[in-house]
């Protein structure tokens, strides 16, 4: 090798050197989150980097994109993400995206120890916790009109023909099996009876699609179908709801009769994150209750966090208080964890809604 | 055995990139799609090899149904942007002269200046209920409530339409402008009618242009997502949409993979059945 050639190689190994210190310290101070939007506002980032000095880098998902990422990377690229409780354990068991939380390095206190405990519970495998909840909320009926008293039927009723909007996911399955009177939780173990309830719900679904204007896929293509009149009633999450009241004080959001589908969403690591301190670091900041309730006016949902609701903004807490008294709020059916293969029963359930013409 | 060197090996290097291309982004994905759909889930993180996935596109209607609409409506569709972009490119080609000729060329291209994303985007706030066309109608009196424009098949083929237009204006032009002008005049003063000279003259000549346009088209259409699920609402139904739907929302990877192998191989079935019965090969088309 000729002396030059020497000189390159040495450089370009000094180069390497630095290229990998510079990206070793780098990623000390970075916590790259996995959300969704409105949970990281600005301002509590901002808050949060002046205190730590962690840069914090949100990336807006949802359910299905958070589990899909990650199971691409095996596990990598982020370093926090926030699924919603019941989608974690089978997750875990099948595609191993997660490592199991440390509860000791919470503080815990700041936990509803009610939600804490319904948390832990279903997303725990092989006596691992993978999840800690953080921001809760329901899905029911968005509807344009002062009815109150409202079912998921009457998205399927005569007075609406044209104007109803919902996902074709599987709340809205959910949704309407609990309006047709039946309990697809308690169904979720056996697939057989799970399997003739979704029959029904698809019969129906198909028989009033006429009804519906279109399948919103997005919060914001919802709330923009809804504002415009396009669509006086949906199905639809509470947040989604409250925007829109404190918009037009007319629309609002409507726990339907069979009750509200409640859905937490947690914070867990996912398995080849790199900086699970910050991540910690940033759980047990964003649960402060002044913290939390900033969150809460940004996301539109209430968190798990003890004590935020002193703080939260007036005009938002009326809009909860029309939307929920006490026996609708006991009335809200929590997901309980997705078992394996019911998913696959139900993407085909919604394929031949979505192909019936 | 190889040697690299002098023009040897510049002709390698150069080479190079476009097999990793090939290589990297295209033949190794599709042999990883091709196996991924060849397997079933047993248990948690457990496969074993199957053809389930397959059989699941035969056994169940819509599946195959979604494929042959998307088809079909493909098919519509290129012929439809054929019918529309031929007089514009003879324009184009043979009748604008200097600036008007650059003008025209450059109307087709600026709609691509922006994303598809935001031109489909621009055809809904166009066609809503709630949208332009609808307020002018009722403004003007022609409509006695909203209109609603959006959501059906017509909307999909004129956003399809409209996307695709440049990828047919294009080949067009370029075989349209090597044609000698005198053999139209010669067709003309031998007595043919103008419908006989395009049939006879100006068709069989543009015929790789043509074809070559209509592959794109064709392909693009296809393999379009956006246009088909925004404009086409509740009832789009398009083969790209259940490919991603599988992906991303059913997590149930393998039966993705199994239709995007099935869209590959039938789409260019439909292609070679389509050269097939034109009479025309690849290889030209390719060379236009």
């Amino acid at each position: 090798m000729s002396r030059s050639a020497q000189k390159f190689h040495r450089s370009l190994l000094a180069v390497a050197v630095l290229g990998a210190s510079l990206s070793l310290s780098v990623q000390a101070e970075e916590l790259r989150l996995l959300t969704w939007g409105g949970y990281a506002p600005q301002e509590v980032i901002d808050q949060f980097e002046k205190e730590t000095g962690i840069e914090v880098k949100v990336t807006k998902s949802n359910n299905e994109d958070m589990i899909s990422k990650l199971r691409a990377t095996r596990g990598a690229g982020y370093d926090l993400v926030q699924p919603s409780q019941d989608r974690i354990n089978g997750a875990q068991k099948e595609y191993r995206i997660y490592k199991p939380i440390d509860l000791s390095k919470l503080e815990t206190d700041h936990f509803i120890a009610s939600m804490l405990d319904a948390t832990k519970k279903n997303t725990s495998v092989d006596g691992k916790v993978y999840g800690v909840p953080h921001i809760w909320g329901t899905s029911g009926l968005i509807a344009n009109s002062s009815q109150q008293n409202l079912s998921f039927n009457d998205l399927c009723s005569d007075d609406f023909k044209g104007k109803v909007s919902y996902r074709l996911k599987r709340p809205t399955l959910i949704g309407f099996a609990f309006a047709m009177g039946e309990d697809p939780f308690a169904a979720y173990n056996d697939q057989k009876k799970y399997a003739e309830i979704l029959g029904r719900v698809e019969q129906k679904l198909i028989q009033c699609k006429d009804n519906v204007k279109a399948y919103w896929s997005g919060g914001d293509a919802l709330i923009n179908l809804l504002r415009s009149g396009e669509v006086t009633l949906a199905m639809g999450w509470d947040a989604g709801g409250w925007k829109l009241h404190k918009e037009t004080g007319k629309i609002n959001f409507v726990a339907p009769k069979s009750g509200a589908l409640g859905w937490i969403d947690t914070f867990a690591l996912p398995a080849k994150g790199k900086n699970d301190e910050a991540a910690y670091k940033w759980i047990n900041f964003v649960m402060q209750p002044e913290i939390a309730a900033k969150i809460t006016d940004s996301a539109g949902n209430f968190t798990a966090s003890v004590g935020a609701e002193n703080y939260v903004s007036k005009a938002l807490s009326n809009s909860y208080k029309i939307s929920y008294n006490q026996a609708s709020l006991d009335n809200i059916k929590w997901y309980p964890p997705v078992p394996a293969g019911l998913e696959q029963l139900e993407g085909k359930t919604l394929d031949r809604i979505k192909a019936a013409q | 055995m190889l040697r690299f060197s002098g023009k040897n090996l510049s002709f390698y290097l150069l080479l190079t990139p476009l097999l990793l291309t090939l290589v990297l982004l295209v033949i190794l994905p599709q042999l990883d799609m091709l196996i991924v759909s060849l397997r079933e889930r047993i248990s948690y993180g457990e496969y074993t090899f199957s053809l389930l996935h397959y059989q699941e596109f035969v056994n169940e209607p819509f599946y195959w149904n979604t494929f042959l609409r998307t088809a079909v409506m493909s098919i519509m569709a290129t012929l439809i942007t054929l019918l529309l972009a031929f007089p514009i490119a003879w324009y184009i080609a043979k009748i604008a002269q200097g600036r008007n000729k650059s003008l025209i060329f450059l109307a087709c291209l600026i709609p691509f200046w922006v994303s598809e994303l935001v031109r489909t985007y621009g055809w809904m706030i166009l066609l809503r209920e709630s949208g332009v066309i609808s307020v002018f109608l009722q403004w003007s009196g022609l409509a006695s409530g909203p209109v609603e424009m959006l959501y059906n098949d017509i909307t999909v083929m004129t956003g399809l339409v409209y996307a695709s237009m440049l990828f047919m204006v294009v080949p067009l032009v370029s075989t349209l402008e090597g044609m000698d002008d005198s053999l139209v005049e010669a067709a003309y003063d031998l007595g043919a009618s103008t419908f006989t000279v395009i049939r006879t003259v100006i068709l069989p000549y543009a015929m790789p242009g043509v074809i070559s346009g209509c592959i794109v088209v064709f392909m693009l259409t296809l393999g379009n997502y956006l246009t088909p699920t925004l404009l086409g609402g509740k009832d789009s139904l398009w083969f790209t949409e259940q490919i991603f739907t599988q992906f991303i929302t059913r997590f149930n990877w393998e039966q993705g993979a199994a239709f995007g192998v099935l869209l590959l191989s039938l789409s260019s079935l439909i292609v070679w059945l389509g050269l097939k019965l034109s009479g025309q090969s690849f290889k030209k088309a390719v060379a236009s």
